[in-house]
């Protein structure tokens, strides 16, 4: 650690590096804010949308009613039209903006064909843009805390620089958290990074997270490697000795899970493509070449050969919960800090379920854009200036300063959250189970001090942080005494109408959860 | 996960270890090529392959092997920078290489129907 950190001030601070940090920076940029963003990785290439090929919620203006009733009647009572409205308008209005940068292609009508975009080139053309805009961006300076004034608003952040190992410390007008969800680093592709780390900066800060019971979600992929693509929709599923299973489709949606889940766990299951529409080979290898190249390079013809398969957990990026939006800013309830994309809770658009990954990716865009608005707009608040970081778990240590390999506390808390057995078969007395390993966890991590270099402290504060990301999981949905949507309880499997609202969950070492009122629920987003 | 980095082809432009999402790779010293530091953090996305500008990067597919064939097979193999190319990373943005983007969410939700359709003849036959 040097004595003397690197210092930068901007108008507007951006964590994260992914497509909701791009468009929060770009955001603030054109209301005129000086903006500098930070990442873990570097922007372009981090996050789950440069590996992926995200759909997005792009629906013309004229049918934005029809698509919000349908929304509306499948996200369990906890979403609201509001806020689906200026999601449709901010995602129709701002994706085709990319088109300077983007190879858009047809729509076979003549026109361009938009709402669905390959993730590396996205990325690519998000960079782009927040270059031309004159954005400094920081690649792989992950953040580590906020900073806060006397009074406790949020004035910036420190962190530190990985190729140099020194610490940074930057001092903001408004913070933007689009650190991401977590898949608590089950190889999801593109998910190595996103370990929850907005979520405990945010929880350290006073905000609550909400949604959080809403992170039982998978994606299928070969056994070897995730690729978090869906050319296995027409699967068939087999045991090595050639016995068909019986796994209901994806229309299913839980069952599905819980039917090859409940397979491996019992041993291998292969995957049958052959009965794939015919159009699909050819497709895929123009679109999703990096699909191709995972069967490619073993030899294999993804749609002749079986070839073994398993679930990869997705928590909270599939997942819908994330740090609870207290009004139409995305702002957290803490005075000068913002949430953004996966990190945020999409229950407004998404309510009790998925989202998807069109409604997700939507969402990533607005709120992105709201929040960075939002951001440039708090800059000239005056504040008491900064006085006090306030990163604790993982980063300061009361406890001996011991130094351990974090590798098997984040198998055993990757376990708890995607085990199938515990995931996808919920009941109060597993989720008793978990919370208790968990806060053993918790404990342990608490009771040991980061290693000095500079990825170890990263990697530690990140351990930190997937643990008590678990730990609010699980509080939440052992709260939640009924299943609605993707929050299943296998001993309670009736929905409740009278726990039709959120669940907030906060804390650090003593947790707590409570029902958010509908008072608290935010107004009509400002677009 | 990261296997090859072939010093036959890097020209020590350092865009992978600007570019890697989990900062796998290093510069290396005193101005040497870079060096794979950290292939634990590798997420097998293949992102490094598409920032190298010489297709000097050979990912692994599965992502727990860090094995890689001899140099001299990998540069017969017609793989180093095949991402690239299926990509058409480097062509101009009105090549037409997202064209058939359209249909693929069509066939993925046809794909849904047929797996359907067959679960549902599988439990009658049960």
């Amino acid at each position: 650690m040097s004595a003397l950190p690197l210092t930068l001030r901007a108008d507007v601070l951006v964590v994260g590096g992914g497509m909701a940090a791009a468009w929060a920076a770009l955001a603030a940029a054109e209301a005129g804010a000086t903006v500098i963003v930070v990442d873990k990785g570097a922007m372009g290439t981090s996050g789950v949308t440069a590996t992926g090929g995200p759909g997005h919620w792009f629906v013309p203006p004229e049918a934005h009613d029809a698509a919000i009733a349908r929304q509306m009647a499948r996200t369990e009572d906890l979403a609201q039209a509001d806020w689906m409205a200026c999601v449709l308008d901010l995602t129709w209005r701002y994706l085709p903006t990319i088109a300077p940068w983007y190879p858009f292609g047809s729509d076979g009508r003549g026109g361009r064909y938009v709402q669905g975009v390959r993730g590396p080139e996205y990325m690519r053309a998000l960079r782009r843009m927040c270059t031309v805009a004159g954005i400094a961006v920081l690649d792989h300076h992950p953040a580590l805390e906020l900073v806060a004034d006397r009074d406790g608003a949020i004035v910036g952040a420190r962190g530190l620089a990985l190729a140099s190992g020194e610490d940074w410390e930057i001092h903001a007008g408004a913070t933007v958290l689009a650190t991401g969800g977590c898949a608590f680093r089950s190889g999801l592709i593109g998910s190595h990074s996103q370990t929850g780390d907005g979520l405990l900066m945010a929880a350290e800060a006073g905000a609550a997270l909400s949604g959080m019971e809403f992170s039982i979600s998978y994606s299928l992929s070969p056994a070897w490697a995730s690729t978090r693509t869906l050319p296995f929709t027409a699967a068939r599923f087999f045991r090595e000795d050639g016995t068909e299973l019986a796994v209901p489709s994806l229309k299913a949606g839980h069952a599905h899970f819980q039917a090859l889940g409940a397979a491996m766990l019992q041993g291998p299951v292969l995957a049958d493509l052959s009965a794939a529409p015919d159009g699909l080979p050819g497709v895929l290898r123009q679109i999703q070449p990096l699909t191709v190249a995972a069967f490619e390079r073993r030899g294999i013809d993804l749609f002749r050969q079986r070839f073994p398969v398993r679930l990869f957990g997705e928590g909270t990026i599939r997942g819908t919960g994330g740090i609870a939006v207290v009004d139409g800013d995305c702002g957290t309830g803490v005075a000068g800090l913002y949430a953004a994309g996966d990190a945020a809770t999409r229950e407004r658009v998404a309510g009790a379920i998925s989202g998807g990954g069109a409604v997700n990716s939507a969402w990533a865009l607005a709120s992105g854009r709201i929040a960075g608005a939002a951001a440039a707009r708090h800059r000239d608040s005056a504040t008491a200036g900064p006085a006090l970081a306030l990163g604790g778990p993982g980063l300061r240590t009361a406890g001996r300063p011991r130094v351990t390999d974090p590798l098997p506390l984040q198998r055993a808390i990757e376990a708890e959250m995607h085990g199938y057995d515990r995931a996808l078969w919920r009941h109060a007395a597993s989720l008793d189970q978990s919370a208790t390993v968990l806060q053993g966890l918790w404990d342990e991590i608490g009771a040991h001090a980061a290693p000095p270099d500079p990825r170890g402290r990263v990697e530690w504060r990140a351990t930190a942080a997937m643990a008590a990301t678990a730990r609010w999981c699980t509080a939440a949905a052992a709260a939640r005494r009924e299943t609605r949507g993707i929050a299943v309880r296998s001993d309670l499997p009736a929905t409740d109408p009278a726990l039709a609202h959120s669940l907030l969950v906060g804390g650090l070492d003593t947790l707590w959860v409570k029902a958010a009122t509908p008072a608290a629920r935010p107004l009509e987003p400002a677009l | 996960m990261i296997a090859a980095l072939l010093a036959e082809r890097c020209t020590g432009c350092n865009a992978c270890v600007e570019q890697c999402p989990t900062r796998v790779f290093e510069s290396g010293a005193d101005g040497g090529l870079p060096v794979i530091a950290a292939p634990d953090a590798c997420q097998t996305c293949y992102l490094c392959e598409l920032a190298c500008p010489s297709d000097a990067l050979w990912v692994n597919p599965d992502a727990q092997d860090a094995s890689a064939p001899p140099p001299a097979d990998l540069l017969a193999s017609g793989q180093l920078g095949r991402v690239k190319r299926d990509h058409g990373w480097n062509a101009p943005l009105d090549a037409g290489q997202l064209d058939a983007y359209r249909l693929l969410g069509p066939l993925l939700g046809e794909g849904v129907e047929i797996a359907d359709r067959h679960y549902q003849r599988l439990i009658a036959a049960r």
